[in-house]
């Protein structure tokens, strides 16, 4: 029905507006390696509890997010821009 | 005919009579009626026969839990089936008609069932139905599909408009009874932004069934007084006939608000249900209690109903249950109706009161009979009597209405609709809202407080420490003492009466007898969700609201075990049930999806085009012209036009994107799996874009128009996809590079003008030189065209093999300027296209689309291998596209197919077998991917992913196709059909 993401540049907004993406991994570098790369696109965990993924804010911002959130509990406990804390400017 | 409507008292308006009919007949109700307190004032009891054994039933309540009392309301398309009668408000003119019955209510076929109901006990259909085992699809679902149900939906369009909005509040106070009414006035007084909703049309709850005085006001009296002063706060916004139906993340709410479903004339313009989505920081549930029914014979026979139900029929609509009335009660609450009863000289019988110990007061002067059971009920349409057991000897009571108080649950519906498990209270004799329910704090008999003082107080208080929590300093609200309220005394749950004779239900909707629920629990189905599912106990339209509570004691008594051992089955969204109608919104007919439509749409329009839905695009397919019969015949022509004329199509729904930044080559490069890093100013390249896991996600031109300025085309369908991609890789993987996107698909509007005499035609319009030396293939500049009145993109880029240019110009000129390219190409045979054509050249040519980059296809089997660099540090996709599997020679790789005969056709789909080998799956050699009627060649040709394809070309193969029962004899050859050496591209 809905719930609200924190989106950092426009605020609560409802999920509707988001498209998900998955988990938030870091993408290994060219040269990691077969294994680090079959982890990175093909392997996922499946926690219950704390989990961070990219969403989209598709029908917003257009900004790319960090969104942790409570498996479980489907708590939103925070969303920052993907940016953020690699060099670029959120 | 109102014999049964009293002369005074009610908040019904005597002096605004309502008409309305029920199965045809004339009948009249009062302003402030529901359909059921009309029926009940015309004498009608018998209202609906009930699912399985079409036993007659009536009205067993007076509200959103009613199992019984359902009927279909409306005409044509607003024809509204299984309407509760206990909420549907009373309108003039009001049509209303009885469900599951045939020929008549009163004399129902059906009703045979109940003779056969020892054969049609829980599980029987499992039983019965097992064999032949295909007869349950063919026979026997067909059959009872038919029998049971209740009313029939329409087939009709549903004329009226809904709508869907947002609201945000710092309280949403759900119920407007005591307690919720209470909290409404505390915190709106304290100014906090309040939403107070309600199911009702009037905010009140039980206050406007109650005959306590507050403060010496009657109690409908405080109910108006408080919403008038509700009415008046600016920060307080109540919501009436508004069902809140769900709780779900982030504090977030579902509701429906009735508009106009109460109303005999609708207002034009307006919708007839809103649905609301409410954001509240803390909410309020103060939903109040509902009355158990008691489980004993023939509970179900008309004039049988709650006494809460009874009590608000008395006292809110002026309506006599009877002549002579029975109450059969296990708490205090029992007492107080017969004290109303006999106070509006409706005879009072027996008050039977199942507890031997206390000695409640207020019953007035009416017999008590402590330690008695009413056993059964007795008559058929209508309730003729009572016999009750007391001290091991029966009595029977002449009555011709009986009300019954099993206690009470507190509706916690909502509390439990994330997740949260119901806590069974042996104090409450009920079970409570799970512990843990932050943000929505429950208040009133919903938090299981029993008197009406105590609701008031307790509301107040809640809504004073939320507001201090929402940083307002807040005084309860207080509204005087109380006088000739109830106890509020929880009583002692009765699950079970010795002695039954008759059918005692427990689910009134589906028929779920006691009977029902001992078998499941002797047949090894006793748990919770089992019996459920066994029995259908609360499977039914009102989810068990009254029947799950009866359901789970029986089956702990039967078990030996505690309710709170049995627990309850899950909560789930909606409470009550909710119209597709408003689920919907403003989205069907024409609004379902939106229409996107091409700047060139009106001038293909005017050429005749035939349109095709692609994704939400309307895309010209063809252009019919006088005496062409089939649209093969228009291809063609505006195929082999291309290639000896010209022809203009209309490429506008292309995604286009626009990337700027310093950074704006590196980033390309690093989306790209060829190279961009040196791509010349004024040059469009080819460019093959990649998943990380090495297979193509797109393709599409991207052009240099500046130092740090680049122009990309992605294809129709992936337009957005790609844009997202971008910006993920903009924004998530490579934040450091200064890349700035913005998708311009719809700013501009692009055509392609293709064919031996397009540079001629397009000379006309563009100003700058565009010779083959001024602009060679693949250049991409803007130019200036009319002589400078409007600026455009050109790109000499080919799709068709063709001597070919794409312009693009702001959208708005868009028809003008290809209004102006047919005028300068009328002379040199020039044609509009559409994509049918444009598919067919570029079959010819051995071009792919998505047809080919499906998802499975790495660059190398389309031929592209070498596009892949080698020398970049990275790009998407590089790490794994060189993986074994990838690599494999036998994997299936582009190659063109023909048949050997050219009068025989294939199709697209179709599978590559060797020749002389079955149709199996080891044989298989590939699919075909594209397949077109080739004017040019002169048959069908295709393009097809087959096992080492481009190694086989001039072998003999077989194209397979198992659905149609098709085989085509054919030969695969070099995918590129139409001037291998690229002359005419070049030209």
């Amino acid at each position: 029905m809905a719930s609200l993401i924190p989106c950092p540049h426009c605020g609560r907004r409802p999920k509707e507006e988001f498209t998900i993406r998955g988990a938030a991994l870091e993408r290994p570098g060219p040269d990691a390696g077969q294994a680090a790369w079959m982890d990175y696109v093909y392997l996922r965990d499946n926690p219950r509890g704390a989990y961070r993924e990219y969403w989209h804010h598709t029908s917003g911002c257009r900004r790319w997010l960090v969104v942790s959130r409570n498996t479980a509990t489907h708590d939103v406990t925070g969303a920052e821009d993907a940016a953020a804390g690699k060099g670029g400017k959120a | 005919m109102n014999r049964l409507r009293l002369s005074t008292g009610g908040l019904i308006d005597r002096s605004r009579p309502l008409s309305f009919t029920f199965d045809g007949r004339k009948m009249q109700g009062f302003a402030g009626d529901t359909l059921a307190s009309a029926l009940l004032a015309n004498g009608q009891r018998l209202v609906g026969r009930s699912f399985k054994y079409h036993r007659p039933r009536g009205i067993l309540t007076a509200g959103a839990a009613e199992p019984n009392a359902l009927v279909t309301i409306g005409r044509d398309g607003r024809t509204e089936p299984n309407t509760r009668a206990t909420v549907q408000e009373l309108y003039d003119g009001l049509v209303a008609r009885s469900q599951n019955r045939w020929p008549s209510l009163d004399f129902d076929i059906g009703a045979v069932n109940g003779m056969l109901s020892p054969f049609l006990g829980a599980g029987f259909y499992y039983k019965t139905f097992m064999w032949p085992a295909d007869f349950w699809e063919k026979v026997y679902e067909p059959v009872i599909r038919k029998a049971a149900g209740l009313g029939r939906a329409t087939r009709e369009a549903d004329p009226d408009g809904y709508e869907k909005c947002w609201a945000h509040c710092d309280l949403l106070i759900i119920g407007a009874g005591p307690a919720g009414l209470a909290a409404a006035l505390t915190a709106g007084r304290a100014g906090l932004r309040v939403i107070l909703a309600d199911e009702g049309a009037l905010p009140g709850g039980s206050l406007l069934s109650e005959t306590a005085t507050i403060g010496d006001r009657p109690a409908p009296q405080l109910a108006a007084d408080i919403a008038a002063e509700l009415h008046s706060l600016p920060n307080v916004r109540v919501l009436v006939r508004t069902t809140v139906f769900g709780w779900y993340d982030g504090n977030v709410f579902g509701a429906v608000e009735r508009v106009q479903k109460h109303v005999a004339e609708l207002r034009a313009g307006a919708p007839v249900e809103r649905l609301w989505r409410i954001a509240a920081t803390q909410a309020i549930l103060a939903t109040g209690s509902e009355e158990r029914p008691i489980v004993f014979g023939g509970n179900d026979i008309p004039g049988v109903m709650t006494a809460g139900a009874m009590r608000t029929y008395l006292n809110r609509h002026a309506v006599a249950p009877g002549k002579s009335v029975a109450v059969f009660t296990t708490n205090d609450s029992g007492y107080r109706l017969a004290a109303d009863l006999e106070a509006a000289g409706v005879g009072v019988a027996a008050i039977i009161d199942s507890r031997r110990e206390g000695s409640p007061v207020g019953g007035g002067s009416a017999r008590v009979i402590k330690g008695g059971l009413v056993r059964d009920a007795k008559g058929g349409k209508a309730l003729a009597g009572v016999t009750i057991a007391v001290d091991g000897s029966n009595e029977t009571l002449d009555v011709d209405a009986l009300a019954m108080s099993g206690g009470f649950s507190p509706v916690i519906h909502l509390a439990c609709h994330r997740g949260g498990r119901p806590i069974w209270s042996d104090a409450h004799g009920a079970f409570l809202a799970p512990q843990d329910t932050e943000g929505l704090t429950l208040a009133g008999s919903a938090a299981g407080v029993g008197s009406l003082s105590a609701c008031l107080a307790d509301g107040a208080g809640h809504a004073a420490r939320l507001a201090g929590l929402l940083g307002r300093a807040a005084q309860p609200a207080v509204f005087g003492p109380v006088a000739g309220e109830g106890t509020g005394d929880a009583g002692k749950p009765l699950w079970s009466v010795p002695g039954i004779r008759g059918k005692a239900f427990v689910d009134f909707q589906n028929d779920v007898g006691l009977k029902d629920l001992k078998l499941a629990v002797r047949e090894g189905y006793g748990h919770v969700e089992l019996a459920k599912r066994y029995t259908t106990n609360g499977m039914a339209t009102d989810q068990g609201k009254l029947s799950n509570i009866n359901a789970i004691g029986l089956l702990a008594e039967a078990r030996g075990v505690s309710p709170a051992e049995v627990g309850t089955t899950t909560f789930r969204p909606f409470y009550t049930p909710v119209s597709f109608g408003a689920l919907t919104g403003a989205s069907h007919g024409k609004h379902f999806q939106p229409v996107r439509k091409s700047p060139l749409h009106d001038w293909a329009a005017k050429h005749g085009a035939t349109f095709v839905e692609t994704g939400l695009w309307y895309r010209s397919a063809w252009f019919p012209r006088a005496g062409e019969k089939t649209w093969r015949e228009s291809v063609d022509r505006e195929v082999r036009n291309v290639r000896l004329n010209a022809g203009l199509c209309d490429v506008s729904m292309l995604g286009k994107i626009e990337i700027h930044g310093r950074d704006a080559a590196e980033f390309l490069n690093r989306v790209y799996a060829n190279a961009f890093l040196k791509l010349p100013l004024g040059r469009a390249r080819y460019g093959l874009m990649l998943r990380e896991d090495g297979m193509i996600y797109d393709d599409g031109t991207t052009s240099r128009l500046g130092e740090g300025h680049f122009f990309m085309t992605t294809t129709t369908a992936y337009a957005a996809g790609v844009m997202n991609h971008l910006e993920f890789c903009a924004q998530a993987l490579w934040p450091d590079l200064d890349v700035r996107l913005a998708s311009v698909t719809d700013q501009w509007a692009q055509m392609a003008i293709a064919g031996p005499k397009a540079r001629t035609i397009l000379q006309a319009i563009v100003d700058e030189d565009i010779s083959g030396e001024a602009f060679p293939f693949l250049a991409a500049r803007e130019v200036s065209l009319f002589g400078g009145a409007l600026r455009g993109r050109l790109f000499r880029i080919s799709f068709s093999g063709e001597l070919a240019y794409e312009i693009a110009v702001p959208a708005g000129f868009g028809e003008s300027v290809a209004d102006a390219l047919m005028e300068a190409g009328e002379a040199h045979g020039i044609c509009a296209y559409g994509i049918e054509a444009l598919g067919v050249l570029r079959i010819e040519k051995g071009h792919v689309t998505h047809n080919e980059i499906n998802g499975t296809v790495v660059p190398a089997d389309l031929g592209f291998g070498k596009m892949v660099s080698p020398t970049k540090a990275d790009f998407i996709g590089k790490a794994m596209v060189h993986r074994e599997g990838l690599t494999a020679p036998d994997r299936l790789r582009l190659v063109g197919v023909k048949p050997l005969d050219p009068a025989a056709t294939f199709r697209t789909g179709a599978h590559i077998l060797a020749k002389g080998t079955e149709a199996t799956l080891e044989n298989d050699q590939g699919y075909v991917s594209s397949s077109a009627f080739s004017p040019h060649v002169g048959s069908t040709i295709g393009l097809a992913l087959v096992r080492n394809g481009p190694e086989r070309h001039g072998e003999e193969i077989v194209v397979w196709n198992g659905l149609m029962g098709e085989t085509t004899p054919a030969v695969l050859c070099d995918p590129v059909f139409v001037d291998p050496a690229n002359e005419k591209l070049h030209a």
